[in-house]
């Protein structure tokens, strides 16, 4: 079951490539980091963009004619097509949000309020991060449209026996392509071409798939897809929203004001050309250049070693984990490594989440525990809590085999 | 933060004291952790002289959040609703008689909160953070 040893190599040297491994815990421990899905640590080169950044190119982006906001431009713009080709889209289809969530609260209002109506639906699943869930809540109280829900099943997978009925009448597919409290990763393929089929657009919420999976929005055939830097190795307060050029351009703007303009009289204004009709002020440049620099990383690592290795990974946990089912261990979602991404949630017999993530504090360990912004599939399953464990490209086998010890632990401290 | 988890903190989790419903309920709160979602809900029940005659809890949560939450129910009764509403968290602290981390004190203090919103009439702040 060990990793193999080029693969063994490669890891070493990539975990050092992430500064906050080299600390210790207030206990002395060395900090082994489960919670990748909430967000990722940063390599040493997406830090030191963001500093040099600062310290060489500080200047705001399309303002000035200097050669320094030239230069800040043109790093901006540069980190905007590195992006876009990232998850294989072009880089006027990429605009910069502050995260997945402004991502698909700009197509939800955006998009939401030129083209929905009355009686129209739009389609979620019940797996949904409340990301993807409370922004059209919104716009259909808003405008009067129904929502849908593709069922999930009780292993957390997509039930799409009904789809052709469901999507009757829908405008909007939205769901997120991996789920964060389960990993499931969506048939996309399939729902795109069935909602396509039936005149609906599709929105995949990729925070949770494009840091783990190779991502071509193009070949997914979806018409809008949001994602997040911090949850791939970007720093915070930088994400991005790639929409299908005909669709932008129609698009009316969501947030107004600087920087997105053609012209502004008293009166009126022309907008931009896409994707800056969607970017109202200054941007977080320095954030979206370090974007760029943690993209280039992805890449030289390989996205599908990425996916191979967090495969790998999970397939190794589910067995080291195993023993533990006689202490009470329940681990939730599709049990095979091929369905899911790296994100592995549980409960360890009568022992709240809460008090597990804080016994295994003690030991170092990071996870989550609760609902993981996913508080209606936490009902529909009835678990008022779990606990998540969710890996990256720099977790190994080590830290799997100190979750279950730690795990163990707990079983004892609570005498299950 | 693990020696935490002793062997009352465990029985109260397991076995939680006036957890259920009253029969008849005068005053009752309800409210949730922010951080995690868990669910309580108070109720107590006053005798003539405005006094707290019986109470329940009820909700799902942490150990901390029942253990802390079923350990402050057995004292307050014989308390006025006044002497509920001033209870500061020293009360739970030394109930739960070992440091609570900064993290988990907003469940250690659910319980409090809870009782004291039902105490006041409205959703009390969380106590002394204010
Ligand atoms: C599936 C999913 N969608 C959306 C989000 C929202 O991401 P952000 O908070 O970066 O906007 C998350 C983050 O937790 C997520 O896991």
């Amino acid at each position: 079951m060990a990793l193999s040893a080029p693969s063994d190599v490669k890891l070493a040297r990539l975990r050092a490539d992430f500064p906050i491994f080299a600390q210790r815990t207030s206990r002395g421990k060395p900090l082994i980091y489960l919670d990748s899905a909430a967000t990722s640590q940063k390599p040493r080169v997406v830090i030191d963009a963001l500093a040099d950044y600062y310290a060489t190119s500080n200047a705001n982006a399309h303002r000035g004619v200097y050669e320094l906001a030239e230069r800040s431009t043109e790093a901006f713009e540069a980190a905007r097509e590195n992006v876009a080709r990232f998850i294989g889209a072009q880089p006027r289809e990429l605009i910069w949000t502050r995260n997945a969530t402004e991502a698909i609260n700009l197509v939800a209002n955006a998009w939401g309020r030129a083209n929905l109506r009355r009686g129209d639906a739009i389609l979620l699943t019940q797996i949904e991060h409340h990301s993807n869930l409370v922004p059209w809540q919104r716009i259909a109280q808003e405008v009067g449209a129904q929502l849908r829900f593709i069922p999930i099943d009780g292993m957390g997978e997509h039930v799409l026996d009904d789809l052709d009925a469901l999507l009757d009448g829908v405008r909007m597919v939205a769901l997120a392509h991996v789920s964060n409290t389960l990993g499931t990763i969506a048939p996309l393929e399939t729902i795109v071409k069935r909602a396509h089929a039936h005149g609906a657009l599709v929105l995949a919420d990729g925070a949770q798939a494009a840091p783990h999976l190779a991502v071509n929005v193009a070949e997914l055939g979806v018409d809008f897809y949001a994602i997040s830097g911090h949850k791939m190795l970007a720093p915070t307060g930088i994400g991005a929203l790639y929409g299908k050029r005909t669709l932008l351009e129609e698009m009316p703007p969501f947030l107004s004001g600087g920087d997105m303009i053609k012209s502004v009289s008293y009166e009126q204004t022309s907008y931009d050309d896409p994707p800056w009709k969607f970017e109202a002020g200054t941007s977080s440049i320095a954030d979206a250049i370090a974007f760029g620099v943690a993209v280039d990383y992805l890449r030289a690592v390989d996205m599908s070693w990425v996916r191979e290795h967090e495969r790998r990974l999970v397939a190794y946990a589910l067995a080291r984990l195993d023993p533990l089912r006689s202490r009470g261990l329940v681990i939730y979602g599709p049990k095979n490594p091929d369905r899911i991404s790296g994100v592995l949630s549980f409960n360890l017999g009568d022992i709240h989440a809460h008090d597990l993530a804080s016994i295994l504090d003690t030991d170092g360990i990071c996870i989550r525990a609760g609902h993981h912004c996913t508080m209606p599939l936490m009902n529909l399953m009835g678990w008022s809590a779990t606990a998540r464990a969710s890996f990256y490209l720099y977790n190994n086998e080590d830290d799997v085999d100190a979750l279950y010890r730690s795990l163990e632990r707990a079983a004892g401290i609570f005498k299950l | 933060m693990d020696d935490f988890y002793r062997d009352y903190i465990l029985d109260h989790y397991r076995h939680p004291r006036n957890f259920g419903h009253l029969d008849r309920v005068d005053v009752q709160a309800e409210d949730s952790n922010p951080l995690c979602g868990d669910r309580l809900r108070i109720e107590l029940a006053l005798d003539e002289t405005g006094r707290v005659q019986d109470v329940r809890f009820w909700g799902q949560g942490c150990a901390i959040s029942q253990a802390s939450t079923s350990m402050l129910t057995e004292r307050v009764k014989g308390l006025t609703l006044e002497e509920v509403a001033r209870l500061s968290k020293d009360i739970v602290l030394e109930n739960m008689g070992i440091g609570i981390s900064p993290t988990r004190m907003k469940c250690a203090l659910l319980g409090l909160r809870v009782l004291k919103s039902a105490a006041i009439g409205e959703i009390a702040e969380w106590p002394d953070e204010s």
